[in-house]
């Protein structure tokens, strides 16, 4: 039987968009409002240390920074093809080390808090 | 196997400007970017954090601007568009079978909703915003 690695990738895109499309527009209305200099209490350094060094907010974190990566590859590679770039294999290699990377950098960050 | 196969004309670069529903299409697939860049500036969040106080809060000051609210307002409509489409085609890719029938989409597509609204408030009160 042929194998594919389709169900991985896919799963992880589905889960990030369901994750950003729950989470994402209010996450970057947070941090909109720091631009605005108006920053939330959580994007402050105490609070946002403190919930960072908190085991369920680390995995929180991880969570919602690899999966909006992985989601954003996996449509990214689709998007560049539909846009007319036909190099599928070197484009699914960049995007998919791209969140891999990220995933990697997330949790040795993390692990630092 | 005709000798003048029919050879339609389609732009490899330019082609989702032929139909309004292909770059509907378009629209949604480009929210990929926001999402991903957003990624990235939780990615420098967390760094910076974990690089102490005086480095989170450099990182709060060059966040601060008009430009990055520009940015983050763009993104904030795409995160948007990318939750409204997203939630709208629940019924299609997860339908519940009862019996026989399905449970009419619209009851999915509400209960994303409902979930969505939920979250929203839950983190805007647990920043301390509301």
């Amino acid at each position: 039987m042929a194998k594919s690695n389709k169900p991985v990738v896919w799963s992880l895109f589905a889960a990030g968009g369901t994750l950003a499309a729950l989470l994402a527009p209010v996450l970057a209305l947070l941090f909109l409002l720091a631009a605005l200099g108006r920053a939330p209490e959580l994007l402050g350094y105490a609070r946002l240390h403190a919930f960072a060094a908190n085991p369920l907010g680390k995995l929180f974190l991880l969570t919602v920074i690899a999966l909006f990566l992985w989601h954003a590859a996996h449509r990214l590679r689709v998007a560049l093809h539909d846009f007319g770039l036909r190099r599928d294999r070197l484009v699914a290699v960049v995007v998919y080390l791209a969140a891999g990377t990220g995933t990697a950098l997330s949790l040795l960050y993390l692990a630092r808090i | 196997m005709s000798r003048r196969p029919f050879v339609r004309l389609v732009s490899g670069t330019r082609w989702y400007f032929g139909h309004p529903r292909y770059l509907r299409y378009m629209s949604r697939e480009v929210t990929c970017i926001f999402i991903g860049a957003f990624a990235l500036l939780l990615l420098r969040a967390v760094e910076r954090l974990s690089a102490g106080q005086a480095a989170y809060a450099s990182f709060l000051a060059a966040i601060a601007g008009p430009w990055s609210a520009l940015g983050l307002s763009l993104v904030v409509i795409f995160a948007l568009h990318n939750a409204v489409s997203w939630f709208n085609v629940t019924p299609k890719a997860l339908p519940v079978q009862i019996g026989e029938g399905f449970l009419p989409g619209g009851f999915i597509v509400a209960a994303h909703y409902a979930a969505w609204i939920l979250v929203s408030l839950a983190v805007l009160l647990f920043a301390g915003v509301l």
